[in-house]
């Protein structure tokens, strides 16, 4: 049985284009200047421009982007430039005002460089010069937090809603050819062009994004282009160009309806490449090719006088403004999605760049080959058939070809059984993709470097090789900024400085470092530059990355004080974030005790360095609801050591619980809920003794045990019918330790009397199981208390029972006061409490 | 209990694993009388199989659809991804939506069938899966009656074929004695068989099917004689998701089906109408008073059952732990069904969290450890700060205590 035969053949058919795909008789191309009209980050676009370029081989080449990267555009060349890369231009003064323009080697900005590059063609940028675009976004407000947007890892999401455009291009074009979703239309019309063949067919829409500072993912493409064809010579001149012309026709009739699209600066920068462009044709002539957005194509047509181009440029803000080549990730070419340039799968777009050819079985073998590698079997069958699949698909959808849809849509129902668990690897590894770009050393210092050398000198901590040590008292401004800097670099692996254990022990003002600044620091430097142009901000991002990324519900805790202590509030939002989630699902009572107290400390850090910890708070408070709730089931049918762990988080979630309860955002009703679980740990029999010990204790301290109810705990866990080991463990838990259990025992007769009376009534023959843990508990006594608690049992019982039958007072206490020591407390004890002395008798 | 389960019985039970589908259809007469035990084929048809209930829509397709048809296939893919989906077709006819969920789906479901590979329906129980299977294999084959229903005990006879022991013990083995499975007659007549509840199957009768499904033949050695599948020949099965492991399907079968999981309904207000609709179609039929106050009460239960389903409160904000039940749309249809009757007979008609909390508790909590831990922190931690929420959190620790 075969499949049934019409669906196969309709899946052949090759692209059929509206209006791009008239091919015109071949012909000399049309006079320059070329406009090529291009969407960034198009692998269908650059593979067009590439044939464009190629037929036309123009004099020069002009690339929109920002000017003052003409110096550093040979770079390109250089073998160790690996897209993605992005140009970084940043103001020098203030590295944090920065915009970025990322490409990958499918970029056609990329494409044309290379070309232009290999080719021994001058290339140059022509769009506003950064100097301009930084800082005309320097005055607006927010304008300080589009760079940094784009800079953030985790602020991707933000930028995509400030930057979309008013008017998308390409959702008009797909509208008016019928298509209700642009970013398909695109595809059937432009990146589905099969390699090699069909130049003539994809009419190149783009819109333009690189709208200079705030949108980031503009125009340049760089570096690496092992990945073109550059099968173009082969193409009929015309041919290779009319794809463009048709293009700019569609463009310029959306111009006319749409005017600038609501981005009046585009009017600036339009005008200052019509004036680039005027004065290159000057030099070279009209053999001129232009990359850029396909937006800007119409206005780079029109017919305008310079001396009007002019005027729109004049009395343009100006800083000082450098650039440099930083490595870019695959992953923040995906992060721009949303804007009209952004890509939501570079990985995808990578492939159809690179491959030959077959780009739908070339996927489907990359896919099968990560699924087998993460241990899911996947045969040749199986990519056979998402292949055919896919193809069936796509004629079932009417489209020309398979695309990333119809691919995942088959590899869901082929390969990853219809789960989309395995797909998600697929999504993450291969459609975005996880590639590193990286850049020659030769590329001038990233902002970042600059930013730190300032705040070296700022706070005079010079970087030397000699390792030496550094002390650094808190309550001092330039030694608390001092510690914050060193804690940001850690964050950013540029571990300078080593905290070590002060020799001042425990004060929480005083930090110990060791300093030592090696030469691959600087290359740690650069590294880290493409998390931001300041260490703040790097350190930011990078936290935020971090938070999203980090497995254990410890980790985060952890991160969560480094932030603190490193000063970087606007990170902790994410963390919080990220901490609440694992603790959500985390099923283990255990690590939530773990982070607990870490947080609760943190909360306390807060106070102390004013910083706003509301969010913190919050969080605390969720945990520590959470440990309420899942404490007591996890509290049965554990083992020695399990109990003694548990019994020290209980302990621990305790103290935090107090702390959250006196700091300043208390949570409602904590306090009660968390004495209620403590009092059904005690009362339940089946939680382990040393942890109902401990969680008796630890009411009775906080006066939450009603009278007597100590001892009727007591005697019920020490009653006969109880195991002695377990009853011992519960003496463990109320008694024992360093937790001040012997002086109770001395000062509450009645409960020294009931711990005597059940260590008489042992079997002798069981004495010896329970002697270790006795002896553990009462060996941890100091010596004083110990002695006193063997001259009471040396009086014996009687005596205790016959004094505590007297007017006691508070909980096992002797009866009455004793004037005579008391007075002679008294004052000490004013003195502390700050209190002037009362008239005498007054404390009678 | 009047849970729309998938139902073990022949034919396709109506209603059954349909809900959300159902809820968007005119149901066909007596589809409304929700899972009870249907009878088999009986004098007059509680419920007429799909290609007759909608054999106009059928028909005005077939009249419509120009486009290249796969052999034996009586609409282009195109058109019956048409058909499930609904649409208006250029001379005006409606075609009613049968399915209401992602056309992805739809469309990757056909396209299967157009291939070689068999398709496998998965979901939680209520999803539609076999209410699709029956439309597809209407709408590609125009039958839908060569079925196989999956129990623990289906016998290789029902995947491949009987014997007629008395002819055979007359005559002997021949073509005559054997009795062709739905399978088989598929096979020979090039038409789409439908398997029900295929990981029920033993694991043994399910091997029987991998012949099938790779050679595209069934041998019957008895006779030296073989049965070919001719082109239009294809397999649908359905399976529940939560069933895995009962049978589980071999790599090797597994290998032969594509396959397409049928989702919950994607947003709350979807979830909320089709629970409004089928609790007042049973209540109806189980002569209940109408509740007041019910479309809150609800939205309540549903907004309870997606968030400790995808494990987030619907704003996103706070993850949650899910409890191991399976909480779909069928559970909440019937949880709302026990408040109503409860409300009706020993309340005051007015449905109340009260009637409805030990109702989500009984669904929620399946696994007494860890499912009430999940339930408590969700009451802890989302419930009890909720606005407008108070009355029901009361009520739920009271019956949590």
């Amino acid at each position: 049985m075969t499949s049934p035969a019409p669906a196969r053949p309709a899946a052949s058919a090759r692209p059929t284009v509206p209006a791009a795909s008239a091919r015109p008789a071949a012909s000399a191309p049309p006079a320059g200047p070329w406009l090529l009209g291009v969407r960034h980050h198009g692998p269908g676009s650059a593979r067009a421009v590439l044939a464009a370029l190629a037929a036309a081989r123009p004099a020069a080449v002009l690339i929109e982007g920002p000017p003052e990267g003409d110096a550093l555009l040979p770079l390109a060349a250089d073998p160790a430039m690996r897209p993605p890369v992005a140009l970084l231009a940043h103001a020098v003064d203030d590295p944090g005002r920065a915009s970025f323009w990322p490409m990958a080697a499918f970029s056609p900005e990329w494409v044309a460089l290379r070309w232009a590059l290999d080719h021994g063609v001058p290339v140059r940028f022509i769009d506003l010069p950064a100097a301009h675009s930084l800082a005309i976004e320097a005055p607006a407000p927010g304008a300080g937090e589009a760079p940094r947007a784009e800079e953030g890892e985790p602020s991707g999401e933000r930028a995509e809603d400030e930057v979309t455009p008013a008017v998308d291009p390409i959702r008009v074009l797909a509208e008016t050819a019928g298509y209700d979703d642009p970013e398909r239309w695109w595809e059937d019309v432009v990146e589905h062009r099969s390699p090699g063949g069909g130049t003539g067919t994809g009419g190149t829409t783009g819109t333009d994004s690189g709208t200079g500072t705030g949108d980031g993912s503009g125009a340049t493409g760089a570096a690496g282009g092992d990945g073109g064809t550059g099968a173009g010579d082969e193409y009929d001149p015309g041919a290779a160009l009319a794809p463009f012309a048709a293009l700019a026709e569609a463009m310029g009739a959306l111009r006319e309806a749409y005017g600038d699209g609501d981005r009046p600066r585009d009017a600036v920068r339009e005008a200052y490449m019509r004036i680039q462009l005027r004065t290159v044709r000057k030099e070279f002539g009209d053999a001129v090719a232009v990359v850029c957005g396909a937006w800007h194509v119409p206005a780079l047509a029109a017919r305008t006088t310079l001396a009007a181009d002019r005027a729109l440029l004049k009395g343009l803000p100006k800083v000082k403004a450098e650039l440099t080549w930083v490595p870019w990730t695959h992953r923040r070419l995906a992060r721009h999605s949303g804007y009209g340039a952004g890509i939501d799968a570079p990985g995808w777009y990578g492939h159809l760049f690179d491959v030959p050819d077959r780009p739908i079985e070339r996927w489907m073998t990359k896919v099968a080959g990560l699924l087998r590698a993460e241990d899911r079997s996947v045969s040749t069958a199986h990519v056979i058939e998402a292949v055919r699949l896919a193809e069936t698909l796509a004629a079932l959808r009417g489209r020309p070809l398979a695309g990333l849809g119809e691919t995942t849509d088959a590899v869901r129902a082929v390969m990853c059984e219809g789960s989309d668990v395995p797909l998600a690897l697929v999504q993450d590894r291969l459609i975005v993709g996880e590639s590193l770009g990286e850049v020659p050393d030769s590329a001038p210092a990233v902002p970042l470097q600059r930013d730190l050398t300032r705040t070296q000198r700022t706070l005079r901590l010079k970087p030397e090789a000699a390792e030496r040590g550094l002390g650094l008292d808190l309550r001092k401004d330039t030694d608390a900024a001092r510690s914050r800097l060193l804690h940001r670099l850690r964050l950013l692996d540029v571990r300078w400085g080593e905290p070590v254990e002060g020799r001042s022990g425990t004060g929480t003002f005083r930090e110990s470092w060791r300093l030592s600044w090696q030469p691959e620091l600087s290359v740690r430097v650069a590294e880290a530059g493409m998390w931001g142009t300041t260490v703040l901000t790097a350190a930011t991002a990078k936290a935020e990355s971090l938070a999203r990324e980090a497995a254990a519900l410890a980790g985060i805790t952890a991160l969560a004080e480094r932030c603190l202590l490193a000063g970087l509030p606007d990170a902790l939002p994410a963390v919080m974030r990220a901490l609440a989630d694992r603790a959500a699902v985390d099923a283990d009572v255990g690590h939530l005790a773990d982070a607990l107290p870490a947080l609760a400390r943190a909360l306390r850090y807060g106070d102390v360095r004013s910083t706003d910890t509301a969010a913190l708070a919050e969080v605390a408070a969720g945990l520590a609801e959470r440990i309420c709730v899942g404490l007591p089931p996890a509290c049965t049918g554990l083992d020695a050591d399990g109990a003694e762990a548990l019994r020290r988080q209980v302990e621990a979630v305790h103290g935090a619980i107090g702390l959250l309860d006196s700091g300043p955002a208390r949570a409602e009703g904590l306090r009660d809920r968390w004495d209620a679980v403590l009092h059904k740990l005690a009362a339940r029999d089946t939680v382990a003794g040393v942890i109902r010990g401990r969680a008796a204790r630890l009411l009775l301290d906080e006066g939450r045990l009603a009278e007597d109810e100590a001892a009727r705990l007591m005697g019920l866990a020490l009653s006969p019918g109880t195991p002695p080991a377990d009853a011992a463990a519960w003496i463990e838990g109320f008694a024992g330790g360093a937790s001040g259990g012997g002086m109770l025992l001395v000062h509450d007769e009645r409960l020294l009397t009931l711990v005597d009376a059940w260590l008489a009534g042992i079997p002798a023959d069981r004495f010896t199981d329970v002697l270790p843990l006795l002896r553990r508990t009462f060996s941890a006594y100091e010596p004083a208390v110990r002695r006193t608690l063997g001259e009471l049992v040396r009086r014996g019982p009687a005596a205790g029972a016959a004094r505590g039958d007297a007017g006691r007072s508070v909980g096992g206490f002797g009866p009455g006061l004793d004037r005579g020591r008391a007075d002679a407390v008294e004052p000490v004890l004013r003195l502390l409490l700050g209190r002037p002395p009362e008239p005498a008798g007054a404390a009678g | 209990m009047t849970v729309p389960a998938t139902t073990p019985t022949t034919p396709a039970t109506p209603g059954a694993a349909t809900a959300p589908a159902a809820a968007n259809t005119p149901p066909a007469p007596g589809a409304a009388t929700g899972a009870a035990r249907a009878p088999g084929a009986g004098a007059e048809a509680l419920r007429p199989h799909a290609e007759d209930a909608f054999a106009d829509e059928l028909a005005a397709l077939a009249a419509a659809d120009d486009r290249p048809r796969p052999a034996r296939w009586r609409l282009s893919p195109w058109a019956v991804a048409t058909y499930l989906q609904g649409g208006v077709l250029p001379d005006g006819t409606v075609i009613t939506p049968k399915y209401v969920g992602p056309r992805r789906l739809v469309e990757v479901a056909v396209t299967t069938l157009a291939t070689d590979r068999a398709l496998l329906l998965l979901g939680v129980p209520g999803t539609a899966k076999t209410w699709v299977s029956e439309h597809l294999a209407a709408a590609v084959s125009g039958d839908s009656t060569l079925l196989v229903q999956g129990t623990a005990g289906t016998p290789e006879e029902a995947v491949r074929y009987g014997w007629n022991y008395a002819q055979l013990l007359a005559h002997g083995p021949s073509r005559d004695a054997l009795v062709p499975s739905p399978l088989m007659r598929a096979m020979s007549e090039g038409m789409t068989a439908r398997v029900e509840e295929l990981t029920r199957i033993p694991a043994d009768v399910q091997d029987a099917l991998i012949t099938i499904l790779s050679e595209k033949t069934l041998p019957v050695p008895e006779l030296g004689q073989e049965v070919q599948a001719v082109r239009g020949f294809n397999l649908i099965a359905t399976a529940n998701d939560r069933d895995r492991g009962v049978n589980e399907l071999s790599s090797a079968l597994r290998r032969r089906f594509n396959t397409v999981v049928l989702p919950l309904p994607a947003t709350a207000q979807d979830e909320v109408d089709i629970v409004s609709r089928r609790v007042d179609q049973i209540g109806r039929s189980l002569d209940l008073p109408v509740a007041q106050e019910g479309p809150a009460e609800i939205r309540r239960v549903v907004t309870v059952f997606r968030e400790l389903r995808e494990g987030m409160t619907t704003d996103g904000r706070t993850k949650l732990k899910s409890p191991s039940g399976t909480l779909s749309t069928a559970e909440a249809i019937s949880v709302v069904t026990n408040g109503l009757a409860l409300a009706a007979h020993f309340g005051d008609g007015v449905l109340r969290p009260d009637d409805v909390a030990a109702g989500i508790l009984g669904a929620v909590v399946r696994d007494p450890g860890t499912d009430r831990v999940a339930w408590q922190e969700y009451l802890e931690t989302v419930v009890r700060e909720r606005d407008g929420w108070k009355d029901f959190y009361r009520a739920c620790r009271e019956v949590s205590a």
